[in-house]
């Protein structure tokens, strides 16, 4: 009787002690390896530089981008960001009904961006625009696309903290690194895609 | 477990640098939003510009993005010049120099591969 008590207190204490120890190393553990998909996505926008004229002579960037379309992706990403700003001010009162309100709203705005990108490269697929097109394509799609897994990923991460907190009336300090990390990698995913809005989009059709 | 998260008094988490990252405030995001918001349309704007030289609509949308990175990088993801922040925009200023000499070498390259392996190209290079 006495030994499932005793595991069940560490079990129980375990996860916070860890927090006090490595809730700062974790987030900026976190911190690191987004410097390192800086890194990766660097590499594939100075790809993308050297490759933004081979044509092959298929279509080129001016023929093929629809900028309204591309100003209803960025404004749900850029809603996004802010609505997970909400969603981590929440966490910081303690208010956890808020909290995964806003990620609610966080993630909805997610997949319309993700499922608006989803259009437009079915779009170009179907118009014979797809990535074995010219070199120019290829690496488009090769950039966009890492960039679209990425906010993937981030919304299997969101819908994950979402589940967990249901029921609760209080957020761990766990649950907060967990926070912490989402809230860095979705604003990054942001900040990628000012890139991509910027040096893909706008370079190419003026 | 649902019943010790609840029922764990837990420490306070008011302090603003209680985690690797810092905290913003209602103030800042609100802020970084309204400039992110600005930024993104002047680039949309100066990039879809009819009449305006492409030298200009280049520099203008590369100047507005680096701007809008930097109201990212502060209003959302709180980097500042705090000695808490340090390692951060260490591992930051890092990348950055990381980026430069990979973007910046290949474009140099390949620019100089362009105008030194095929003169006749008309196209102006890439």
């Amino acid at each position: 009787m006495t030994q499932p008590t005793t595991a069940a207190t560490v079990g129980h204490i375990q996860p916070d002690d860890a927090h006090t120890d490595h809730g700062d190393t974790t987030v900026f553990g976190f911190w690191i390896y987004l410097m390192t998909d800086c890194i990766l996505f660097g590499t594939l926008f100075a790809t993308f530089a050297v490759m933004r004229t081979s044509f092959a002579g298929g279509p080129t960037g001016k023929q093929l981008f629809e900028i309204p379309g591309l100003a209803y992706e960025t404004a749900a990403l850029l809603l996004s960001s802010i609505t997970y700003g909400f969603a981590m001010l929440a966490a910081y009162q303690q208010k956890v009904g808020q909290v995964r309100a806003w990620l609610v709203v966080t993630f909805v705005l997610g997949l319309c961006f993700l499922g608006i990108e989803v259009h437009e490269f079915a779009k170009l697929i179907g118009e014979g625009a797809g990535p074995d097109r010219s070199g120019f394509l290829s690496i488009f799609f090769t950039l966009v696309g890492t960039h679209g897994l990425h906010v993937t990923c981030g919304l299997v991460w969101m819908a994950v903290l979402m589940v967990q907190t249901i029921g609760k009336v209080r957020l761990t300090p766990r649950a907060i690194t967990r926070l912490s990390c989402l809230s860095l990698f979705w604003h990054f995913l942001d900040i990628v895609w000012i890139c991509v809005f910027s040096f893909v989009y706008l370079l190419s059709v003026m | 477990m649902d019943q010790s998260n609840m029922s764990h008094p837990g420490p306070e988490f008011a302090d603003p640098h209680g985690t690797g990252e810092s905290h913003g405030s209602m103030r800042s995001y609100l802020t970084g939003f309204a400039l992110s918001v600005l930024l993104t349309a002047g680039a949309f704007w100066v990039g879809t510009r009819e009449g305006l030289p492409i030298a200009d609509k280049i520099g203008g949308v590369a100047v507005l993005a680096i701007v809008q990175i930097l109201v990212h990088l502060v209003y959302f993801l709180h980097m500042n010049a705090s000695s808490k922040q340090r390692w951060n925009v260490t591992a930051f200023a890092f990348t950055v120099v990381i980026l430069v000499i990979v973007v910046g070498g290949n474009l140099w390259v390949m620019h100089n591969s362009n105008v030194l392996m095929m003169p006749a190209s008309t196209d102006g290079g890439f």
